[in-house]
């Protein structure tokens, strides 16, 4: 892979160059541009709509997604999604109690739990690529994807499985242009995450646990005899300050102490949907010396006074500015971009939305050398070729099978820095090769996107519903300058029957 | 000995192998096979490895202190470690591993790591990969400035990395190539179709972007391929299928690296050691990561037959855990880890490093295994040895290494 390197260089040089000389975007560039890039690039129609609508006011209306009703259809469907609608609680509830029958070893509970977990795995991708792909809020979404890969948690890890769902509801979707203490407090509280990175174990080093509890999950909780220092890390190596942030090996120890107690019980949680927990038994109680703070004995205040520290300090401004910048711009985002990003953070107290904006009307966002500047990920590839294909998708499996084979498989970043967004990270021999390969099945109308995943496993892989062949005349009318004359041409010069794969498989397609 | 089915497969193969493939010279097998010769396979446990449970001090009294309900027990005892000298032990579940250590072609080099004191896995990580601890700025992987120096021209397949990314390590300059782990590696892909990879071929040839990563996909398939088939003809041993994961990686790699001989160097990232919780001790969590770790070693080892022993496979992880158990049977991030060099040229059955004990005070920063050799003086020690890269081309590849006076002498010759 020789292209990053050169790449990356050359972009840095050619910004401050360009983005004076070159020539101004056109209407449709323009609308494009945002197209891709507050979304998952254009459906048919989208390019004019916009440009009648005005980028602007396009802008604006994303940035306040509650004045943009959503179809019926979608309304429709994701009324449907029993998983999507059942609390932590219901959900945790059905995955436990298939986990602890099936444990016991007969067929039939093992294939009652595949069901089960099946269903759950499921209805919580279908929830997220219906939005992704047929969304009218479309910033929205792309904020939903960024902040839980921000935050994120694995599925694969235990009682996540049943909880990622309401994680990404409840935590994630209500605060992703809103505040980000409250985003956050949020995170921060909910069971996936105190779960995922081990805060529901920690305690005072002197803890000293029930004795006479029996019950399974409690009876892991009884092994929860001292500190754990997992999520007090990451919370400010990732979600807040940054690794040069500056904090020290202390600063870890002495926030995992003040997080002592923060944790759930699966028991209640099942119950009573309770999904958070401050347990002042398991609290330390001794004082704290944390970043320069003395902290007394304050109970649950303590974390609630680390998270409003964290939260509008500046090195965490630096930190989601440049995300923000890197995720919106480019790979590697100028200085001065995210030092006003940063600017406008601390002087909005941390007001998502409005750093946002600043960034959309920034002059390095619309710069023609950011344009098509940020290689896809596989799942702003997999969505983007979905929406200018308008395929009819009631069977999300295929497109789940090829993130996997690309490398993102959804909700399955095991670490908990999530999946990076830049070019050097996905760009490789393989993966355009695979990506290939789908635009080509995509295209022919050879995966089974329109058939209902039904009973009859079997069959389910079976392209049984003949889906139509894509046209490529309609594809480049949808994506415009998306794919250029050059391309264009070259297309023109092959069968027929290819043109439309030629579009989705296009290096033009393969970045935003 | 050839059976009919593997003669059809034959006739129906040979008119793929004569097809011209373009500029590259990859078709000339054989002319560079010597520069080749010498393979490198680097095993990267992603997630920080607890060292102290895979090669276990047992030997310490402080070991059982610090980790009463996780360290392991003391051989002999259920669920007990491995003796290797008398001091150290071997996680059970790597059990596997014992006929290398017994045939000495499995070291360890204890107490090793990073100078770069991070507890950030994802710093650690990079610094490992760009083997230039400290320093961020660093594009370029040590795998990629390796290929540089390394005399012989440089094909596709190379430097393979197993998996759907391309590693940082093997970021850079000279080209690379990754494959799908397991058998979706060497299929056929919709490009092998002429008229749909010829359209691809047109379109991709102009992309200033993108070009040379097509080309390079396209020509280590080509490769990758013939390498495969090869082996399908060869080995009517096929043997047992293997579990999924990395064993089954393990196998799949053998077998190309030993049918394709221009793959030199190969790469392998497997993930899951973060244990702060319930890691366990003979068995449980981290004795289920080791397991199959331990088999794809073997496996790897046994596959690669004659080729082992011009092989050199080094398993490594970004930093180690804490000494001390924490509150929750698990461990935290830490230091010092081990290393584990395997290959016929490794002087093995033997715990290399410069052990300075788990006492209260030999703790670095008191809870963490001191690092005292440079993981990079490792790294260099198998480039110096086995791969004979000269003092210039080492400082290339491992630029500001502090000259290491260590006697680390795990190479053989």
């Amino acid at each position: 892979m020789k292209l990053p390197i050169r790449l990356a260089a050359f972009a840095i040089l050619s910004i401050s160059a360009w983005a004076t000389t070159a020539a101004p975007l056109s209407g449709d560039q323009q609308a494009l541009h945002v197209l891709d890039r507050l979304g998952y690039g254009p459906k048919p129609g989208d390019i004019e709509r916009v440009k009648q609508m005005g980028i602007d006011r396009y802008i604006d209306a994303q940035l306040e997604p509650e004045t943009i009703p959503l179809p019926a259809a979608l309304t429709q469907r994701l009324s449907m999604l029993e998983t999507s609608n059942e609390s932590a609680g219901e959900v945790l509830a059905e995955f436990l109690a298939v986990r602890k029958v099936a444990n016991d070893g007969d067929e039939a509970a093992k294939q009652k739990r595949r069901e089960v977990v099946g269903k759950i795995v499921e209805q919580n991708a279908e929830a997220r690529l219906a939005r992704a792909i047929d969304s009218p809020r479309q910033l929205e979404e792309v904020m939903v994807d960024f902040w839980f890969n921000h935050f994120n948690v694995f599925a694969g890890k235990g009682l996540d499985r049943a909880l990622v769902g309401s994680y990404e509801r409840d935590a994630i979707r209500p605060y992703v242009l809103g505040s980000f203490r409250d985003l956050l407090g949020a995170t921060a509280k909910h069971p996936a995450m105190l779960f995922y990175l081990d805060n529901w174990l920690s305690t005072s080093a002197d803890y000293q646990p029930p004795q006479l509890r029996r019950n399974a999950a409690q009876g892991q909780k009884a092994k929860a005899t001292g500190l754990n220092e997992n999520y007090a890390r990451e919370l400010m190596e990732l979600h807040t300050l940054g690794v040069d942030g500056g904090y020290s090996q202390k600063d870890v120890t002495e926030l995992a102490r003040m997080l002592t107690g923060w944790t759930f019980e699966p028991r209640d949680l099942v119950r009573n949907n309770h999904t958070f927990r401050f347990d002042a038994q398991r609290h330390d109680m001794g004082d704290k010396e944390w970043l320069g703070h003395h902290i007394g004995a304050q109970g649950q205040g303590e974390g609630e006074f680390a998270l409003d520290v964290l939260a509008m300090h500046p090195s965490t401004a630096h930190h989601l500015s440049y995300e923000l910048a890197q995720y919106f711009v480019q790979d590697n985002p100028s200085p001065e971009l995210v030092e006003r990003l940063s600017k406008r953070y601390l002087a909005t107290n941390g007001n998502i939305r409005e750093v946002l904006r600043t960034l959309f009307h920034s002059p390095e966002f619309m710069a023609s050398a950011n344009v098509g500047a940020k290689f896809k990920t596989p799942y702003q590839f997999v969505i983007s070729a979905a929406r200018a294909s308008q395929a009819p998708i009631t069977n999300v499996r295929p497109l789940l099978g090829v993130l996997n084979q690309l490398g993102m498989p959804l909700y399955g970043a095991q670490t908990p820095d999530g999946y990076k967004n830049t070019q050097a990270a996905w760009l490789n021999p393989d993966a355009l090769t695979r990506r290939i390969t789908f635009a080509t099945a995509l295209a022919a109308g050879r995966l089974p996107l329109n058939k209902m995943p039904g009973n009859d496993d079997k069959a389910a892989g079976a392209p049984a519903v003949a889906a139509q062949p894509l046209d490529a005349v309609m594809l480049l009318n949808t994506l415009g300058p998306a794919i250029s004359g050059k391309t264009r041409a070259t297309i023109d010069n092959n069968p027929q029957a290819l043109r439309a794969a030629m579009v989705l498989g296009s290096p033009d397609f393969m970045q935003r | 000995m050839m059976n009919r089915r593997n003669l059809l497969k034959m006739m129906a193969m040979t008119g793929s192998l004569v097809i011209p493939v373009g500029r590259q010279a990859w078709a000339a097998v054989g002319d560079d096979s010597t520069a080749t010769k010498r393979k490198l396979v680097v095993v990267m446990l992603r997630g920080a490895a607890d060292g102290l449970n895979v090669v276990a001090p047992y030997g310490d009294a402080n070991y059982a202190r610090l980790r009463p309900t996780i360290g392991l027990a003391r051989p002999g005892q259920d669920g007990g470690v491995l003796d290797l000298d008398g001091y150290f032990g071997l996680h059970p579940a790597l059990a596997s591993l014992q006929p290398l250590w017994e045939q000495k072609k499995l070291a360890f080099i204890h107490a090793s790591g990073s100078p770069d004191a991070t507890r950030s896995h994802f710093d650690a990580q990079d610094y490992l990969e760009s083997g230039t601890p400290g320093r961020k700025s660093t594009q370029d992987g040590w795998l990629n400035r390796l290929l540089t120096v390394l005399p012989g021209t440089t094909s596709p397949t190379r430097a393979i990395s197993v998996g759907p990314l391309m590693p940082r390590i093997l970021t850079g300059r000279a080209p690379a190539t990754n494959l799908a782990a397991g058998a979706a590696g060497t299929k056929e892909s919709i490009l092998d179709r002429p008229k749909i990879g010829s359209a691809f071929d047109q379109m991709y040839q102009s992309s200033d972007k993108f070009a040379s990563t097509y080309q390079e996909g396209r020509d280590a398939h080509k490769e990758v391929m013939t390498a495969s088939m090869k082996d399908e003809m060869r080995a009517a041993d096929g043997g047992a299928p293997l579990p999924n994961g990395f064993p089954n990686d393990a196998a799949h790699l053998a077998k190309l690296m030993r049918n394709d001989p221009k793959i030199q160097i190969a790469f392998v990232a497997l993930g899951g050691w973060d244990t702060h919780a319930y890691q366990g001790n003979g068995k449980g969590q981290l004795a289920n990561r080791l397991a199959p770790l331990g088999q794809g070693l073997a496996t790897l080892a046994q596959g690669l037959g004659p080729v082992f022993d011009d092989t050199i496979i080094v398993v490594m992880s970004e930093f180690g855990r804490t000494a001390r158990q924490n509150g929750n049977g698990g461990t935290d991030h830490g230091h010092g880890n081990v290393m584990w060099v395997l290959g016929g040229g490794v002087a093995g059955g033997k715990v290399y490093g410069d052990w300075q004990g788990l006492g209260d005070g030999q703790l670095h920063e008191g809870r963490d295994l001191p690092v005292t050799t440079d993981f990079r003086s490792v790294l260099a020690k198998v480039s110096e040895r086995h791969l004979r890269l000269s003092d210039q081309q080492l400082m290339q590849v491992f630029p500001e290494m502090p000259i290491s006076k260590a006697g680390l002498n795990f190479m053989l010759g």
